[in-house]
């Protein structure tokens, strides 16, 4: 250090400072990007776990119906009529049973049966009935959904099966008991049992084997190395000499599932004639809120949350904006202003429920608006989003620099001119960002909605904002409480539609940023 | 208007000190300036010529800078900012209730340290003015006082073909040149320079102070400037400031050969 021309930089000392600092430098960029590895693992975790379970609503199981509507009982609809439901459902029943004979004189295999379709089903093909008077007189061709146990069997995903083919067999009957002889199937039904862990006298204890041929399926009874016995559960003898036979291995129980084994004898049937197939499920997107699976869709959610966005946009935008304006462009910083600026930042931290508390007391309660109604709660909503709204404004137009109000001053510009002139556009991106993120916030919410009724269950598509409502979040919400096991892939379908609306917002932002920019 | 002095305003021209030969413009007398509780101009009085420069110079810090903002009420942006005394300018107190900054602020223009062209095309830079004071009327009018003001400027030649393309995009001693022509386009009789060449290039300097000098045959000219080779370049008056007090003011060429304060006088041989 004494003598001047020996740099302080060129000893070990130095030299090894020098490398731990490096070493800092580079531990600290790994942590950034481990961090961020983390995160953008969360997130592709989140959507992989919602796309899977959602995969499986995407597509769903109709059976096709030839219905000949004939002009005696479908004739002189008025187009005010109530849909012909009955009527409809009752030319579905009649097919079905005359489909399966088996049925004819015992109420609870009849019941059984009718199952398969829900009554509510025919309700789009009878409005359309009422609306088209023209398809009166003709034989129509109707796919109606599978009822939601029996699509979800289809899809393996309840009474989980696993399916053998046996081959050709000789098959005789003897007082309603079907005695099937084939070399091997015995072995390869075994080889199969044994591969799911069970022995064969036990398969038939814990679970069901079903025998089909064609349209024709049998429940075994017993199991023997050269025979099979057991009873038809629909169909004939025949086609067990004729088809190739399959076996099918359901391993839970009848008692334990919501498919009996002859629902799946008919299912198979119906299959093996071509009339089930497996089509989008649009009717997601097309139909409202029901208590059946299968028939429930999100569009009264979509139309309400629309409706609820639009009445906060239009309440929480300009107000929010104005107030950061006038805060931040021409209030004088005082007392008051700063007790107003620390309120609205406690507002931001306020929890989403509380709102809805003031929303139930206030907009229901005092000035008596409609309950669930989108314009309560949107209303709520722009209170919610209000804040946050706010404080992005400002820092937006924080972030803008002081030597353009000062030029636009300087030329004798007044200040809203120099405000609106100069200050707002270049605010603009950073306000609309914020304006926006607080939409995809307010989309979002579930719990303020909650209190003010908003998750009441709607089958009607809302007309306007005073119309009965719910809304996206709410409807997965309530959907996930449901306890049938069909819901599970309908909330994930539903929770990507709250996404792909989000990612929706986000995009304009972007546009609309590109688009402010452009202007420098 | 173009210089002719009211009777009031002759009257006190011969009761204050250093009354400059030429019609006064402006007269500031005993003007205070505070920030809140601190005060950063004391007791300045001061005379300013009409069609000449006059240069404020002095040490960071010693308000010359806040005084420039008085004289076109700028100081009224900044919160907690007090301004006493009478600016008088044709026989008015531009700080009297009765006038309006944003009327006063058109008839004295400011041109600031860091150009600040508006994120606007060149063209929509210089005709903002014009346009929301009315003065223009008509596309080609305003044309028109695009080209005057450039021209004025200096800036005429390098721009005239690429008049849409965005102010920012020039350099920065060209950007400066916009925002004068930007400040004479609205037609002003004073204007104000807050160290108009401390962001700028050797070269770039030269240019603006031959176009200071052009300009003094039509504008009143206040200059503060950190530069005291720019102030005896440019102007005809100076005046010294120091720690917020006016301590010396005369013809610039008095103040850089025989200063009559010690201050200044230090400077001055330190600057010889």
């Amino acid at each position: 250090m004494s003598d001047p021309a020996v740099s302080p930089f060129a000893n070990e000392r130095a030299l090894k400072r020098l490398r731990r600092r490096r070493a800092a430098d580079r531990r600290f960029k790994w942590y950034g990007r481990m961090a961020i590895g983390f995160a953008l693992a969360a997130l592709a975790l989140l959507l992989a776990s919602i796309t899977t379970q959602a995969m499986s609503a995407a597509t769903y199981h109709v059976v096709t119906f030839n219905l000949d509507l004939e002009k005696e009982t479908f004739g002189g609809l008025k187009p005010d009529d109530p849909p012909p439901v009955d009527k409809v459902y009752g030319l579905v029943r009649a097919d079905l049973l005359a489909q399966f004979p088996e049925t004819a004189d015992n109420p609870v295999l009849r019941h059984d049966l009718t199952e398969l379709i829900t009554r509510l089903a025919v309700l789009p093909v009878s409005r359309d009935i009422v609306r088209n008077p023209r398809s009166v007189g003709t034989v129509r061709e109707v796919e109606l959904p599978l009822s939601d146990d029996l699509d979800l069997y289809l899809k393996g995903a309840n009474a989980r099966h696993l399916t053998v083919p046996i081959g050709r067999v000789s098959a005789e009957e003897k007082d309603g008991i079907l005695t099937l002889t084939a070399e091997g199937a015995y072995k390869r039904l075994i080889a199969a049992v044994s591969l799911e862990g069970m022995l064969a006298p036990e398969a038939l204890n814990t679970g069901s084997i079903l025998m089909t041929a064609g349209q024709s399926t049998l429940k075994v009874s017993t199991l023997d190395p050269s025979r099979i016995t057991g009873s038809l559960l629909t169909g004939n003898l025949q086609d067990f000499g004729t088809y190739p036979v399959r076996a099918r291995l359901i391993t839970s129980p009848e008692s334990e599932r919501t498919v009996s084994d002859q629902q799946i004898a008919w299912l198979l049937a119906l299959k093996a004639e071509g009339r089930v197939s497996r089509v989008p499920h649009w009717s997601l997107l097309t139909h409202t809120d029901s208590t059946q699976p299968e028939l429930a869709g999100a569009l009264a959610a979509i139309m309400g949350s629309l409706l609820t966005l639009l009445v906060t946009a239009s309440m929480a935008i300009p107000v929010g904006i104005l107030a950061s304006i006038y805060l931040e462009e021409f209030a004088t910083r005082n007392r008051v202003t700063d007790l107003i600026e620390v309120n609205i930042n406690n507002l931001a931290a306020v929890p989403s429920i509380v709102f809805g508390l003031l929303g139930a007391a206030v907009f229901l309660g005092a000035f008596g608006l409609p309950r669930s109604a989108p314009v309560v709660g949107g209303l709520v909503l722009a209170l919610l989003i209000l804040p946050v709204v706010i404080i992005a404004s400002r820092t937006a137009l924080k972030a803008v620099p002081q030597s353009i109000r000062d030029a636009a001053l300087a030329i004798g510009a007044s200040r809203m001119q120099t405000v609106f002139h100069h200050v707002l556009p270049l605010a603009a991106p950073g306000m609309l960002t914020g304006a926006i993120l607080g939409m995809a916030r307010a989309l979002g919410e579930t719990a303020p909605l909650l209190l003010i009724g908003m998750v009441a269950f709607v089958a009607e598509v809302p007309r306007s904002p005073t119309d009965e409502a719910t809304a996206l979040p709410v409807l997965i919400y309530s959907w996930a409480t449901q306890a049938e096991r069909a819901w599970e892939p309908m909330t994930g379908a539903v929770i990507l539609i709250l996404l792909a609306f989000l990612i929706a917002m986000n995009g304009v932002v972007v546009f609309l940023r590109r688009k402010f920019e452009r202007r420098w | 208007m173009d210089g002719t002095l009211g009777n009031e305003t002759t009257m006190e021209k011969g009761v204050l000190p250093d009354a400059p030969e030429a019609s006064v413009r402006m007269s500031c007398r005993n003007i205070d300036v505070f920030y809140g509780e601190k005060q950063a101009i004391y007791d300045v009085s001061l005379q300013i010529a009409d069609r000449s420069v006059t240069a404020l110079i002095g040490p960071s810090g010693c308000g010359k800078s806040t005084f420039l903002r008085c004289l076109n009420r700028m100081n009224d942006t900044i919160e907690g900012c007090r301004v006493e005394g009478e600016i008088m300018m044709e026989g008015k107190d531009i700080n009297s209730p009765a006038i309006d900054p944003v009327l006063l602020r058109s008839r004295v223009g400011m041109v600031f340290q860091k150009p600040n062209p508006f994120p606007k095309s060149i063209y929509e830079n210089i005709a903002y003015g014009p346009r929301i004071h009315g003065l223009a009327q008509g596309r080609e009018d305003m044309d028109e006082i695009v080209e005057k003001s450039l021209r004025r400027a200096g800036l005429w030649e390098e721009v005239k073909d690429r008049l849409n393309l965005a102010g920012t995009s020039l350099s920065g001693g060209q950007q400066q040149r916009l925002c004068i022509a930007r400040a004479i386009a609205v037609r002003p009789e004073v204007i104000l320079m807050d160290e108009p060449c401390s962001a700028l290039d050797p070269i770039a300097t030269a240019r603006i102070e031959e176009l200071i000098d052009e300009l003094r045959k039509r504008y009143c000219i206040i200059i503060v400037t950190h530069s005291m080779q720019q102030a005896a370049r440019v102007s005809q008056r100076t005046a010294f400031f120091h720690l917020g007090s006016l301590v010396e003011v005369g013809d610039t060429d008095q103040i850089f050969t025989s200063p009559r304060w010690s201050a200044s006088r230090k400077v001055v041989r330190y600057l010889s």
